[in-house]
């Protein structure tokens, strides 16, 4: 059977085609044969059932039972989410995600979860405890991280679609390295209740598809105030499904500051060729400098293991998840976190810790924060002269599995296009724009708060365009 | 340092009271003293995987009370931080708290004393959230020896309310004075039922000595947790008299958190891991500042009323009544209110009086209320009325009062029933007295002589003719306007 779009999915549901059930069964079947390591846990039993459910309903939902996969670091009842990591080896919720909630209720059933860096702490997925992910291009890269393998399960056609989460570009990264489409919306237009928490003041729920339109069809569902996240935002226009085929009048600024240095050249050519064909399209291009974006990387390593620091000190054993034996208290607690968690997700408690003990806390953590602001600032400005920014999402294409993972410093690199957007809290969506040595690259376009619809209507304009239709090698 | 330096202490309190919400301050568990362990907790409290606080907006408007009542300024925007410590009775491993923008700054909050009042500054109000209970366990269920200690975590999430004065207070007594008063200020407000032994209200205090006339600030001790009034009292005393005999010896006073142990009156010091403790306090991304609309606070600031003092000050400045009356009275709001009912309805220190006396001791067998007795304050000012004009004598009086508060009649109706009304008609009784002295003729010439004490004798005599319904002052009157 061929694999086809969510949207797809949907219409053939909806004329008689096939059903909820036949397209859930052949997600499981594509998903439980899983060479790339996609898949932490599949969810078959509830999936069927769900499947029969809407299939027998009178009214069918909106999403008709289209399947989708969601990354592990969303809570899901009953069925074990672990973010990747040992200390919650076993665990299994006593309550779903809201946003899950919301994409249950309007009809798509939750085939299994996917791999992850450990507590979304990465950017190749390598450092999820349990298993690698590979990247359907090619088995011997990685899939980028930390929602590897939802990006990976989207590019090998297990599942039409699926969830990630993006703290300073994890939905994007790994779109980018496996050459599908992915977004972070405007933080706080998804509730964070039921997302395991990395970085509190970064961390937003959001889509990974085949298509630009699958993408906006998925956080249609998702968008919106929710009583359990004080963060999250009255969204008060829906997001639509775009059909734009022009950019006639839309001004785009490419940031210069990502087409300089560390930038890989087939990723450098194939952004400029996407910017000529925006300009072919109609759109005015310039280019516009984020200067503060140089800091990004420096602020975010300070603000993310700060916050991470405080949302990871409760995994003590004590209530729940894994826990090692131990005589007495003290060595419960050792042992349990000592085991429990990985080497990068120590190091990032670590750095955190020191960035806001006392008298350091000015030096790094509040001098992080202005940074933070003059980032803001940037952006703000250059919003003043263009509607939204273009720039690669990655400086590399897919790199080899082991190359980065003793060289933290490079593998922090991987997000140097992608952590900026993430501090200022905009919305930034990667989609594939060509091929460079065989392997996905992706663009990046980036709105102002709030500018989700008008993202996607580029995005999908520019989608068309480029007319982006290679499939991974290991699926050919 | 010489001994002949006067020394003075210096004590500033910080209180914590139990927000009197239904829920918790972030989540949506009910509240409950004495419920079995963990049977009020939910993924939020406890701290699961993924769970996000939410602001109890009740919570807030308490705060925002309290604050008000203790003339804070209500800050346009104030933040949580996280207050980050581990330990077992606390799931998340931190505890969402005010920090340095908290709800309220810079008030204020007058104590009376019979000698007069005085004023506490009160540095700030925020809030926070309580920890877990932690319970050590020994096999015989004993605290002593404890092989194991569990967690009650209903309590963990209950909305605090911390106050903090300034170091303004300068005894043990006055501090105590302090506190009954702002708990008394609290309770009225509903902020909290401020109960010491259930811990809704606990106290610790900071307490320096330094020679009188410096505006220098010794080095201070903590008192941790006193849980009365009394042990508050007595735990600073006995810390003013340690840093004071240290002084006066020369010595140094080292900056320690103590615990004050009322059974031997001795204090130790909790060397715990708390100390020089690092918080690493940052702003909570979770939640967004509080920004309290200024329309809502002066809605809630007109909602106050009269505040506890400022009508214990009114009742003694403009009804006349005592320090003491006017702290009782207020104790609570219903019986200020019940006191206020009769007082304007006749002379306000015959109404404490009343109150005070008769009517308390009579509802002490009922367990009733003066609000919830069938003595409504007309009732009763009708009574006090009827017992200042002479109508009836004060023992008839109580009979009345016995009477109302069972019937809830009129007490003239109860009076005339029961006949015990006193003659008040002058001719008539006079005519009565002349009769007596008449019939008595030799007592009659010893108390013109000067023989004061047959007085008694001859009001008797009337009071017997007249079945006791003459008034004896009166009867005493006339007796005199004859014979002197
Ligand atoms: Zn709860």
């Amino acid at each position: 059977m061929e694999a086809l779009t969510a949207e797809q999915s949907i219409a053939a549901i909806t004329s008689g085609q096939t059903s909820s059930e036949e397209l859930v069964e052949e997600a499981l079947r594509r998903s439980e044969d899983d060479p790339w390591g996609a898949f932490l846990a599949l969810d078959g039993e509830r999936a069927r059932r769900r499947a029969k459910e809407i299939d027998a309903a009178a009214e069918r939902p909106p999403l008709a039972g289209v399947p989708i996969a969601i990354k592990d670091v969303l809570s899901t009842r009953d069925l074990e989410t672990t973010a990747g990591s040992q200390i919650l080896k076993g665990f299994r919720p006593l309550y779903t995600a809201t946003c899950i909630k919301r994409l249950e209720r309007a009809g798509a059933v939750v085939v299994g979860k996917t791999n992850m860096d450990e507590f979304a702490m990465g950017s190749s997925t390598e450092n999820s405890s349990y298993q690698l992910t590979l990247n359907p291009w090619d088995m011997e890269t990685v899939p980028g991280g930390s929602s590897g393998g939802s990006a990976a399960t989207v590019a090998a056609r297990q599942v039409p679609w699926s969830l990630g989460s993006d703290t300073g570009g994890s939905i994007r990264q790994p779109a980018s390295l496996c050459g599908v489409v992915g977004m972070k919306p405007t933080y706080g237009a998804v509730s964070r209740y039921g997302l395991i928490a990395f970085a509190s003041s970064l961390d937003q729920v959001g889509p990974l598809a085949r298509t630009v339109r699958d993408s906006a069809l998925l956080l249609s569902h998702i968008v919106g105030q929710d009583p359990r996240d004080s963060t999250s935002l009255d969204w008060w226009k829906p997001i639509e499904v775009p059909d734009t085929e022009r950019l006639d009048g839309v001004k785009i600024g490419v940031i210069s500051e990502m087409l300089e240095n560390g930038i890989e050249s087939g990723v450098k050519s194939a952004t400029e060729a996407a910017t000529a064909t925006a300009a072919e399209l109609g759109a005015e291009i310039t280019e516009v400098s984020l200067p503060s974006s140089r800091h990004g990387i420096a602020a975010y390593y300070l603000i993310a293991p700060a916050e991470a620091s405080a949302n990871l000190a409760r995994f003590d054993g004590m209530r729940y998840g894994a826990r090692a034996a131990a005589d007495d208290l003290l060595e419960h607690y050792e042992r349990t976190r000592g085991e429990g968690f990985g080497p990068e997700v120590k190091r990032r408690i670590m750095l955190g810790t020191f960035a806001l003990a006392s008298g350091y806390y000015e030096a790094y953590y509040a001098r992080a924060q202005r940074v933070r602001t003059l980032i803001v600032r940037d952006f703000g400005e250059a919003f003043e002269k263009v509607d939204l920014l273009l720039s690669p999402t990655s400086p590399t294409t897919a790199f080899k599995i082991g190359e980065r993972v003793d060289d933290p410093y490079a593998m922090y690199m991987s997000d140097i296009c992608t952590i900026p957007m993430s501090l200022a809290g905009l919305p930034a969506i990667s989609i594939p724009c060509g091929v460079a040595d065989g392997l996905p690259v992706g663009l990046q376009l980036t709105g102002p708060a709030f500018s989700e619809n008008g993202l996607f209507s580029v995005a999908h304009a520019l989608e068309q365009a480029i007319d982006f239709d290679a499939l991974p090698e290991t699926l050919s | 340092m010489s001994t002949a330096v006067a020394l003075e202490p210096v004590i500033g309190i910080e209180i914590h009271v139990q927000l009197a919400t239904r829920t918790k301050m972030f989540c949506r568990c009910r509240l409950s003293f004495g419920d079995p362990p963990n049977t009020h907790t939910c993924p939020v409290c406890l701290a699961h995987p993924g769970v996000l606080p939410v602001v109890n907006g009740e919570a807030i408007r308490l705060g925002i009370v309290a604050a008000l009542a203790l003339g804070c300024e209500i800050a346009p925007r104030s933040v949580f931080h996280r207050k980050n410590y581990f330990y077992p009775d606390l799931p998340k491993a931190y505890q969402i708290s005010q920090y340095d923008e908290p709800l309220g700054v810079n008030g204020h909050f007058s104590v009376l004393k019979p000698e007069g009042e005085f004023e506490v500054g009160i540095t700030r109000v925020h809030l926070e959230e309580d920890a877990a209970k932690l319970l050590h366990l020994s096999s015989g269920g004993r605290r002593a020896g404890a092989e194991q200690s569990v967690v009650d975590f209903n309590r963990g999430g209950t909305p605090l309310a911390e106050i903090v004065t300034e170091p303004d207070l300068r005894s043990a007594a006055d501090a105590s004075e302090f506190l009954k008063q702002l708990r008394q200020t609290m309770r009225q407000l509903g902020v909290s039922d401020c109960n010491m032994e259930e811990g809704s209200m606990r106290a610790d205090a900071n307490v320096s000595v330094r020679p009188v006339g410096s505006t220098e600030l010794g080095t201070k001790t903590e008192l941790k947790n006193m849980n009365s009034f009394r042990f508050l009292e007595r735990g600073i005393e006995a810390e003013i008299a340690r840093q004071t005999g240290m002084l006066e010896a020369g010595e140094r006073v080292v900056q320690e958190t103590l615990h004050f142990d009322p059974a031997t009156g001795e204090l130790h010091s909790l060397r715990s891991k708390e100390e020089a403790h690092d918080y690493r306090y940052f702003p909570e991304p979770d939640l967004v500042p509080v920004v309290p609309g200024r329309e809502w606070v002066e809605q809630i600031r007109t909602s106050l009323g009269e505040l506890p003092v400022d009508r214990r000050r009114r009742w003694m400045n403009e009804l006349g009544i005592s320090y003491e009356d006017a702290e009782v009275l207020s104790e609570t709001t219903e019986l200020g209110a019940y006191f206020e009912d009769v007082a304007s309805q006749v002379d306000a220190k015959s109404a404490a009086n009343w109150i005070r006396g008769e009517l308390r001791s009579q509802l002490k067998d009922t367990g009733d209320t003066p609000w919830e007795s069938k003595a409504t304050p007309e009732r009763l000012a009708e009574l006090i009325q009827l017992v200042t004009d002479g109508a009836i004598g004060s023992s008839a009086g109580q009979e009345v009062l016995a009477e109302v508060l069972v019937s809830g009649r009129p007490p003239a109706e109860i009076v005339d029933e029961k006949g015990l009304r006193q003659i008040q008609d002058t001719d008539a009784l006079g005519a009565i007295v002349d009769q007596i002295l008449a019939d008595n003729p030799k007592e009659t010439g010893q108390l013109k002589g000067g023989k004061q004490k047959l007085i008694g004798f001859f009001v008797g005599q009337v009071m017997k003719e007249t079945k006791g319904s003459a008034d004896p002052r009166k009867v005493q009157e006339l007796i005199r306007e004859r014979t002197g």
